[in-house]
């Protein structure tokens, strides 16, 4: 197993009996004389059983570890832990492509393993933001609603905030099917992690990316619904450690897809409960920021490196409460969300995108500005999310006074609301819309507004166009 | 340097305790390891010390040193600061990338200044003057933009000049003037020290009564903010926070900018380096990064680090207000900077206040923001400088009761509150002009009335008040529905939503709107004023409202902020004589009908 082979000459690391407290998923070891934070720690019990461990907190005659496949099981007598004198690390290559591994990266489709080309500590390192290139390639998912409004770019983090039943998979496995750089005809390689999901879920994407072809280039790592709760904090680090070795060193453009992110989060609840920290909000730990921004920050691209690391991490609004901390912390370190909307999909209409929660912060600087795609995207773009605001505070507002109560305009309004739901947003899974066509279908439903309404459009656009009723 | 060693007893995360720390002081810098790591005592106890570490610990075994410094942590001040990338304590992350490659890597030590390079130096002073602290020596050309005056620092005794060196090429640790006192004699170079936590000193504090023009309209013209003043832009995620400070950052009127990105985003700092340099300063013609230096610590740099970095910020920013110079500071985020303190905290056991943050959270915020300020400085000659402290907070939520927002609010005078319903209509800057306010609109009154119009501020309230009208009559409209109002509110109405859509609202990408400047605000202004009076007196005189609501005119003056560049504002004026005659014909051709 690629992440506990000895190949470094440790003097084969020190090993203690002494455990003293073994406490939900933590273990304190007494005795401990040479141990070093962050330290990889493998635990045998009485039986000859392996399990991983990571220190948390170390003193000069005490160590607290935090034990990834759980301590069920493990008894103070007879268990002993081996500190192995390195961090915890991964073992790359370009061959896991088109494999399967288990949350802590250990093949699982019943293959040999790769044979690592280099060793990486699963946490990474900071890109420096210096070298940072910005990121400004438009990606096409096909998606009007992302492609139109919120359009993802190569490099970018863009989450799914979904909830418990909405189709938050399909959505991210018909981008992975469907991205591309229109001009630059290169495929992604994928990676997936699934982060407490369950069985079926993990095997939809399995599925779909073989249905595409896609599964040669593209690596799973799978810590489902029944697997350690543990564990689950290393395997998003595991996934990415993968992608960046794949994207800065060998030129891969790689699509990170993590779900789901509220079961991380819980995990990293547990492990601050059982520290007993001071708990922040909803008892999540004050350090989560700065934790989920370890894990997000790990997109992008760099300057001189031809590959990128795009991320598209999934979680689920507990009650739907884009508030929650999860979906609120990560809306602060994400560029941008992409908000499901319950009420859509009750209606009938997929994707369910609530466009206007949803947000691409690199659109306007990397795309608009920078003029990459067609000149009336960004016009158009404004005057979708200015309109369809407006319906949607009229229907709102119909409720109430009844449509008589409304003047002519407001009920033009009212009926591009309808339109834009049913024309724009709405599409089949199967469905890959260039974006030429997604802005022929804003033009259409904009078109059904008097011209005078369209104060967000260049007049230029307008003449070129708009599809006046006499004409 | 080194003074004493102390050895490493215990670690988690960033936060690291020694012992045999006797006589090392409170905020003291030492370096903690093998590794030699950036850390600071934040607390002694016997000789025990916690020592907040500014670099990854992983690896880092108990029984390892920690070596002392003595010094506090400090920055070091002189040329080579405009232009930089630096980290929260002062590492220069260009020069680092070309060290070590484009990942941040720790132990890695570089100096904050380019200590190989030589800058021209021109002396101001003669053998014999007699000097006393902040007094200028001499000056060199930073960058096009900004001279950067060699002064004696505020620490020194003064003294008279023993030696002052010719004008020509020095490095920092060249020696460029030797001052005496007493027998004591004391080198001048071109940088020197100051520990990031204690105020440079100023003679005296003056009323911040100029405006910042920050080329924003909603912010200039409704809630301005004076140079030397303090503002804060509070607002959940996506409300634009970050491209409003880029904003400030790029179009504010002060000579010197300082970005300190605290737990942000990667990429955002990406951004800023990428079209900083190609964009242009209104003011001067050069790329904006000849008055811009960067303290970038994202999210994922370590944690300890981001608690150092508005620190940094504010002691680099004295710096250059000592100089003589305006100076600007944006901190984006705030909150991240409190919950670096909280998470500090946190691992030192401390009792906790408010959900988590320590006591010590509303304490720490009033002294950082008390660093703003119009000043007289130290030193001859006799110069006014300031420091303008704008911080973006980023409440959990949404929720503006949290206790970094509410602390902040105590502590500033101009608050931009972001409302996420604006921003969900892409109504940007999604400043919302209810909740926000500015305590300094009686105060920059002057410079308007002097430099602009003398009847900015009545100008400025007619609107406001057709805004604030507009909020009422839209509490009714909600219950009852807008026919239901009289044709003088409906109009007023339509009104409204023609100065959010052609005043308020102002696009970043769009190259004529971006900035406008302070004349072509108050023309604007006066625009949507007028069609208000207008429209008014010809409802009164029987012109139907549809008639009104027909008026071509309309569409101009809403598009006028993109299409009359801040050069030509008189085709304003232009507009302002087209829309009379418009009203004019519409009532003559009233009045002939009723006739």
């Amino acid at each position: 197993m690629s992440l506990s082979k000895e190949r470094r000459s440790v003097p084969a690391g020190l090993t203690y009996g002494t455990i003293s407290e073994i406490r939900g998923p933590l273990m304190v070891i007494d005795g401990v004389t040479k141990a070093s934070y962050d330290e990889l720690v493998e635990i045998e019990t009485k039986d000859g059983e392996r399990r991983l461990a990571k220190v948390l907190e170390v003193g000069m005659d005490k160590a607290v570890v935090q034990v990834f496949e759980g301590t069920q099981g493990l008894s103070v007598e007879g268990t002993v832990a081996r500190f192995l004198g390195r961090i915890m690390e991964l073992g790359v290559s370009e061959d896991m492509l088109g494999r399967v591994f288990d949350g802590l990266g250990r093949p699982l489709d019943g293959l040999p393993e790769p044979i690592p080309r280099e060793f990486r500590d699963v946490n990474g390192e900071p890109i420096n933001p210096e070298r940072r290139e910005y990121p400004s390639d438009f990606i096409q998912t096909g998606i009007s609603a992302i492609d139109g409004m919120n359009s993802l770019v190569r490099g970018q983090k863009l989450p799914i905030f979904s909830g418990a039943g909405l189709p938050h998979n399909m959505l991210a496995a018909q981008i992975a099917k469907q991205a591309t750089v229109p001009g630059k005809e290169e495929e992604f390689a994928v990676v997936f992690a699934a982060i407490g999901v369950q069985n079926d879920e993990a095997r939809f994407f399995k599925e779909s990316l073989e249905k595409s072809g896609a599964i040669s280039r593209s690596a799973l790592f799978l810590n489902l619904a029944d697997d350690p709760a543990i564990e689950r904090l290393i395997t998003p680090r595991i996934a990415l450690t993968l992608a960046e070795y794949l994207a800065f060193w060998h030129d891969y453009h790689v699509l990170v897809i993590l779900t789901d992110i509220t079961n991380y989060c819980e995990s990293l609840r547990e492990i601050s409960a059982a520290r007993e920290e001071v708990p922040g909000r909803k008892g999540y730990p004050g350090y989560m920021y700065t934790d989920l921004a370890s894990i997000y920050e790990r997109a992008g691209r760099i300057k001189g490196k031809k590959g990128s690391v795009t991320q598209m991490p999934i979680l689920s609004m507990p009650s739907d409460d884009i508030t929650h901390p999860i979906p609120d912390l990560t809306g602060y370190i994400t560029e941008g969300q992409i908000v499901l909307s319950r009420e859509l999909y009750r209606k009938g209409i997929y994707p369910p995108i609530n466009v206007l929660m949803s947000l691409s912060r690199l659109m306007g600087p990397g795309i608009i500005a920078e003029k990459k795609t067609r000149a009336d995207h960004g016009d158009v773009s404004n005057q979708l999310y200015a309109a369809y605001s407006r319906a949607v505070q009229l229907r709102a507002l119909a409720e109430i006074v009844g449509r008589s109560g409304l003047s002519a305009i407001d009920i033009k309004y009212l009926e591009f609301g309808d339109l834009f739901e049913q024309k724009f947003l709405k599409q089949g899974y199967e469905e890959n819309r260039s974006l030429d066509e997604t802005l022929e279908i804003a033009w259409d439903i904009l078109s059904s507004l008097p011209e005078y309404e369209l104060t967000k459009i260049k007049e230029e656009h307008i003449r070129k166009y708009y599809k006046s009723k006499s004409g | 340097m080194e003074v004493k060693k102390g050895r490493i007893i215990w670690i988690a995360g960033p936060a690291v305790k020694a012992d045999g720390m006797l006589g090392a002081k409170m905020y003291e810098m030492v370096y903690v390891g093998e590794e030699r790591l950036i850390g600071e005592i934040i607390r002694l106890s016997g000789d025990t010390a916690f020592i907040q570490v500014y670099e990854n610990t992983s690896g880092l075994s108990p029984g390892e040193p920690v070596y002392c410094t003595g010094q506090p942590l400090s920055v070091m001040l002189g040329p080579g600061i405009i232009g930089s990338v630096y980290d929260g304590v002062q590492r220069p992350l260009d020069r680092i990338a070309s060290t070590v490659g484009p990942f941040v890597k720790r132990g890695v030590h570089v100096p904050p200044l380019p200590f190989e390079k030589k800058w021209r130096f021109r002396p101001l002073v003669k053998k014999g003057s007699v000097l006393s602290p902040g007094d200028f020596v001499g000056v060199v050309q930073e960058t096009p933009l900004i001279e950067c005056k060699i002064m004696v620092p505020p620490n020194s005794k003064g003294g008279e000049v023993v030696s002052i060196a010719e004008e020509g090429d020095y490095t920092l640790e060249d020696v460029i003037a030797v001052l005496s006192k007493g027998g004591v004699s004391e080198e001048i170079k071109l940088y020197h020290r100051w520990p990031v936590r204690t105020p440079r000193p100023f003679k005296r504090r003056l009323n911040p009564e100029v405006p910042l023009i920050t080329g924003q309209r909603v912010i200039d013209t409704f809630f301005p903010i004076a140079k030397g003043g303090t503002g804060c832009i509070p607002g959940a995620f996506g409300t634009g926070k970050t491209v409003i400070l880029h904003n400030l950052a790029k179009w504010s009127d002060a000579n010197v900018i300082f970005h300190v990105g605290c737990g942000e985003r990667g990429n955002e700092e990406a951004e800023v380096l990428t079209k900083f340099p190609e964009l242009t300063d209104p003011y001067s013609g050069r790329p904006l990064m000849e008055r811009t230096a960067l303290i970038a610590n994202t999210s994922n740099m370590p944690v300890a680090a981001r608690e150092a970095s508005i620190y940094t910020g504010v002691a680099m920013a004295e710096f250059y207000r000592d100089m003589g110079y305006d100076v600007l500071l944006v901190a984006d985020s705030t909150s991240r900077w409190a919950e670096a303190l909280r998470e500090i905290s946190g691992r030192l056991e401390e009792m906790p206040a408010e959900e988590g943050y320590p006591s010590y959270l509303a304490s720490r915020l009033a002294e950082f923001y008390e660093r703003a300020g119009r000043v007289e400085t130290i030193g001859r000659p006799e110069r006014v400088g300031s420091v303008t402290l704008i911080g973006a907070v980023s409440p959990p939520g949404g929720d503006f009761t949290e206790p970094v927002t509410t602390h902040t609010m105590r502590f500033i005078r101009t608050f931009w509150g972001l409302d996420p319903n604006l921003a969900y209509s892409r109504h940007y800057p999604a400043i919302n002009w209810i909740t926000s306010y500015s305590g300094y609109v009686d105060t920059v009154k002057v410079y308007w009335e002097s430099h602009v119009s003398k009847d900015w501020l009545e100008l400025r309230s007619y609107v406001y008040s057709i805004l604030r009208r507009e909020d009422e009559l839209l509490e009714i409209v909600r219950l009852l529905g807008p026919e239901a109002l009289p044709d003088e509110e409906k109009l007023l109405l339509d009104v409204a939503r023609m100065i959010k859509e052609g005043f308020l609202q102002q696009s970043v990408y769009d190259e004529v709107d971006a900035y406008c400047d302070a004349k072509k605000q108050f023309k604007l202004l006066r625009l949507f004023a007028e069609f208000h009076k207008l429209s008014v007196e010809a409802l009164r005189r029987g012109v139907p409202l549809k008639s009104i609501r027909s008026m071509p005119i309309i569409f101009k003056l809403i598009r006028a902020k993109s299409e009359v560049r801040n050069d030509e504002v008189e085709k304003l004026d232009t507009l302002l004589e087209t829309m009379k005659s418009e009203f004019e014909k519409l009532m003559a051709k009233e009045v002939m009908t009723t006739i």
